[in-house]
């Protein structure tokens, strides 16, 4: 028997269904004012209900594992989803952006992550998958959303301020006095949101994190304090996973001579061309 | 005006030889030899798209590698490295591009680069002396930077450069957006800082009568 059917509700299949009609409401208003949202939003619907219910079957069976290796594996598994989303949603690429955002995602939720489950919340085992998946789950998510900010404020602004750029070089700066505003900038730009939801947390809005503990009969104080410790680590993830990704961008749109090698840009839809010929 | 070789009485301040440059499929030129010496004001003449404003950066060494062999005063690139080689060889765009604050505040913003650390500071006086040579009195220097009109900008861009005094001056259409008398006047102040020291220009200008006043010899770029 698992945890979760001995707190909460348990939500029956007909129930289940029912809810799907809620998703009428967009149907509706798409069709009403012609937003010709009518198919996403059907696709949509049924990839989040099919992933979501894949996923049970998968955390279930995963909570039952003891190998260290295979729950790394899977935890590896995820980043490098979450690395190659992230770069799907920037409209430029660059030959290696993959994998330098599969390198700042997987280092920087490594690191916070093992941190967290080594120091700060300690399950038994370390690797303990009811803890570790959900916890690099919450990171993954904030710190793939940081990076793909990142990234794309990065090379807008590189194109935007180009001229700038090589003004400044053209008068003798280095590449780094001549990026840096871009660079900090981009930073800047991915690291708002993560501060905005801190700023709000609890006020406006009640994680679901800390909704599904509550829900499942944890106090409210002892949910809380996942909580924090799970916003710092998203806070820090992001920092640490966009600081990474921007410098190893801009290690590649500038060279070493001191140049701007906006010519290692294409646009999204170009290099989705040249991936397909 | 007929296209004269540098003449080997004065020292050799710049030369780059066996220049090839494509722009996709397209080869610009090829086998081009440019040699500048003290005093020299060379003017470059060709057609639109034929690759002027390549060939002053491609001189900057602002374009990833090209084919050819860069000296600076008989010293190859990586031997100078490459910040001080353009604050030697420096390149003033066709448009020029100005950051916030006043004129004052972009003269002096590139004074802080490391690469002109300890290497004097910006003149007050000086500047305003170009100023006045130039028809414009020291308010210029307080004006917002970001609303000057074109021709405002080429004074800035051209005095933010000229304050450095580089070896050679790359001048892409450095007088597009002036009028006659303030063109004139730009002509006048390059010459005099031009013979001031061992310095040289090369200049691109869509006005012949420019290139034919100006320039002691030129540079034709085939199509």
């Amino acid at each position: 028997m698992t945890p979760s059917s001995a707190g909460a509700l348990t939500i029956s299949d007909g129930r289940l269904a029912l809810s799907g009609l809620l998703i009428l409401v967009n149907v509706g208003l798409s069709a009403a004012l012609r937003l010709g949202l009518g198919r996403s939003l059907l696709v949509a619907s049924i990839r989040m209900v099919v992933q979501l219910l894949l996923v049970g079957f998968v955390l279930e069976w995963l909570f039952h594992q003891d190998q260290a290796t295979l729950i790394l594996l899977v935890g590896a598994a995820m980043a490098m989803i979450a690395g190659v989303s992230a770069v799907q949603r920037t409209r430029h690429r660059f030959a290696g952006i993959y994998l330098n955002s599969l390198l700042s995602v997987m280092a920087s939720s490594a690191l916070v992550t093992g941190l967290a489950v080594t120091g700060l919340i300690q399950p038994q085992p370390w690797y303990n998958p009811q803890y570790l998946i959900p916890l690099l789950g919450m990171v993954l998510g904030n710190t793939l959303n940081g990076i793909s900010l990142g990234l794309d404020r990065f090379m807008d602004g590189l194109r935007s301020s180009r001229d700038q750029v090589e003004t400044d070089l053209a008068l003798g700066a280095t590449r780094w006095e001549a990026c840096q505003a871009v660079v900090r900038e981009a930073i800047r730009v991915a690291m708002i949101p993560t501060i905005n939801s801190m700023m709000v947390m609890g006020l406006v809005s009640l994680p679901g994190m800390m909704t599904g503990q509550i829900l499942q009969g944890a106090a409210p104080a002892a949910a809380v304090r996942y909580q924090i410790v799970i916003l710092f680590m998203i806070a820090s993830a992001t920092a640490l996973g966009v600081f990474g990704v921007v410098g190893l961008a801009y290690a590649r749109l500038t060279s070493a001579d001191h140049q701007l090698r906006l010519d290692r840009l294409v646009r999204a839809a170009e290099a989705a061309d040249g991936k397909a010929a | 005006m007929p296209s004269r070789p540098a003449p080997l009485d004065r020292p050799l301040l710049l030369s780059a030889t066996g220049l090839e440059r494509r722009l996709g499929d397209r080869l610009l030129w090829s086998r081009l030899d440019l040699a500048l010496a003290g005093g020299d004001r060379l003017g470059l003449v060709a057609p639109s798209g034929a690759g002027k404003t390549l060939l002053l950066r491609t001189l900057a060494l602002l374009d990833p590698p090209q084919t050819g062999t860069f000296h600076l005063l008989g010293r190859p690139p990586a031997a100078w490295g490459l910040p001080r080689w353009r604050a030697m060889v420096l390149y003033l765009a066709q448009r020029p591009v100005a950051g916030g604050g006043t004129v004052a505040a972009n003269l002096r913003a590139p004074w802080r680069f490391q690469e002109r650390r300890g290497q004097g500071r910006w003149s007050h006086g000086r500047i305003t002396g170009w100023l006045a040579a130039l028809g414009r009195d020291a308010a210029f220097l307080d004006y917002d930077a970001e609303r000057l009109s074109g021709g405002e900008l080429q004074l800035l861009a051209l005095l933010r450069g000229l304050q450095f005094d580089p070896t050679v001056l790359l001048l892409d259409e450095p007088t597009a957006s002036l009028d006659a008398a303030t063109t004139a006047a730009v002509e006048a102040l390059l010459t005099d800082w031009l013979a001031a020291g061992a310095r040289a220009c090369v200049l691109i200008s869509h006005d012949g009568e420019q290139i034919e006043r100006f320039a002691t010899r030129t540079l034709e770029l085939q199509r």
